[in-house]
């Protein structure tokens, strides 16, 4: 009962991400938001590969599709796709400085709104605008302070 | 606690899966018609997450209402009645035009053009993303909203309605790569069609022949041929007409009346069906037109 009600903490940070992703936001500003969900989604599956995995992955980038109104399916495939990147080398990933995990985390956000525009282009036929990619600096400057946070809020409450 | 070891199918094999559901939802959402009834079922599904996203700006918002010093409250109540006799005024005279026009119509025998019902909505998301275009409107079909219904605002054409929850819906801005739709040059009555480019404030009017007649600073107008958009209202601005002899087409840019970055309330229009308020002999006469062509 403990251990499922502290599970519901990454439930909880997953859907406060997502409530952020489609907050509105003055125009100026909108371009540079970055993507919360997978930036937390990344932490979890980081933190705990166990817990958040690629199905974790699919339904939270599911529901952004339906939120955002993007074709259906296009962010699962980001979403999975990062997902597994992260996983399969989390052990290697935590011992990087958090420098280092944003520079790496960047690189994970320019691979996934690559992703995004190639499946938006060969689906809808939009063009590219290097202003697309403003998520993922806005995506590097915020990682080290999410990840202090989300590290916070799970020693806090001991999920494992 | 399940132990580490236990962890299911290896990680390789999930992520084929995941990748293999997710073309298969592209693929049904894109090739295949029946995603309009699921994106409404799902809207519907995701809506409360709309109101709770909502709330911070609608709490900033409620608070610079309450501190609104009187003087500024006074001085907005002034300049909103100084426009409201202004457009009562000029309401006025419109209501003697509609009667002038609707008796010419009945002179010509054309269908007269029939207002319908209107209907305010408020925007709980803007979706400006370079790739959609879309807003979410806190008006669903409890409040009689249905797919394909037009959008505008106090300048302009805003978008259609493209899937309906029980409490809000989903509009494509005409901003948005997907949407067309067609238009008329005020100046000229020249159809053209107006294609969102992905960026709010530019749209492209493709195939246009180089000799036609259109110049910076044309309006375009709802023509009501699409079956969407009844016919008149304004949809942008010619700003841009690059002729160049190499290209099969002109290459024209309109700039869209509406404000579609930062729009806050919209109005529905419930149009009024082309085909089906005209006259029943043209009605009669196109039916048997498409009993001939089957």
């Amino acid at each position: 009962m403990q251990n499922s009600w502290r599970f519901l903490i990454i439930h909880l940070t997953l859907l406060l991400a997502l409530l952020l992703n489609v907050m509105p936001l003055p125009s100026a500003v909108k371009l540079f938001r970055p993507d919360w969900p997978l930036l937390v989604l990344c932490y979890w599956v980081l933190a705990l590969p166990n817990r958040a995995s690629i199905g974790t992955a699919f339904v939270l980038g599911f529901l952004v599709d339906v939120m955002v109104g993007t074709v259906l399916g296009v962010n699962a495939f980001g979403y999975s796709l990062i997902c597994f990147i992260v996983a399969s080398n989390h052990l290697k990933i935590r011992n990087f400085s958090v420098l280092q995990q944003s520079l790496l985390v960047g690189l994970l956000l320019a691979l996934y709104h690559l992703v995004v525009f190639w499946f938006s282009h060969f689906l809808t036929g939009v063009y590219f605008r290097a202003a697309y990619l403003w998520p993922v600096v806005t995506g590097m400057i915020v990682w080290p302070y999410l990840f202090w946070f989300l590290r916070r809020t799970r020693r806090q409450f001991k999920i494992q | 606690m399940k132990p580490l070891l236990d962890r299911g199918p290896s990680l390789p094999l999930r992520l084929f899966f995941a990748l293999l559901a997710s073309i298969g939802l592209i693929t049904l959402d894109h090739y295949t018609n029946s995603s309009v009834q699921l994106r409404s079922y799902l809207t519907a599904t995701v809506s409360p997450l709309f109101y709770l996203a909502n709330l911070p700006q609608d709490m900033v918002f409620g608070a610079s209402e309450q501190f609104m010093s009187q003087q500024k409250l006074l001085e907005e109540n002034r300049t909103l009645k100084n426009t409201l006799l202004l457009q009562n005024g000029q309401l006025q005279r419109f209501q003697f035009l509609q009667q002038e026009n609707d008796k010419l119509r009945a002179l010509l025998g054309a269908s007269p053009v029939t207002e319908g019902k209107r209907l305010i909505a408020e925007v709980l998301a803007v979706y400006s993303h370079p790739f959609s275009h879309q807003i979410v409107l806190n008006k669903g079909s409890r409040d009689g909203v249905i797919v394909g219904q037009p959008l505008l605002d106090d300048l302009g054409v805003l978008g259609q309605v493209v899937s309906v929850g029980p409490t809000s819906s989903r509009a494509l801005l005409i901003a948005d790569n997907t949407h067309a739709m067609s238009a008329r040059v005020e100046r000229t009555g020249q159809s053209v069609v107006a294609e969102g480019i992905g960026q709010s404030d530019s749209l492209r009017l493709i195939h246009l022949p180089h000799s036609t007649d259109i110049t910076e600073g044309d309006r375009l107008l709802t023509s009501g041929l699409d079956g969407v958009f009844p016919e008149g209202y304004p949809v942008a601005k010619v700003v841009r007409v690059h002729r160049d002899a190499r290209q099969p087409f002109l290459q024209v840019t309109a700039e869209p009346y509406a404000k579609l970055d930062r729009i806050r309330y919209a109005l529905l229009v419930w149009p009024h069906r082309g085909i089906s308020s005209a006259d029943p002999q043209i009605v009669e006469e196109l039916k048997q037109a498409e009993q001939g062509q089957d």
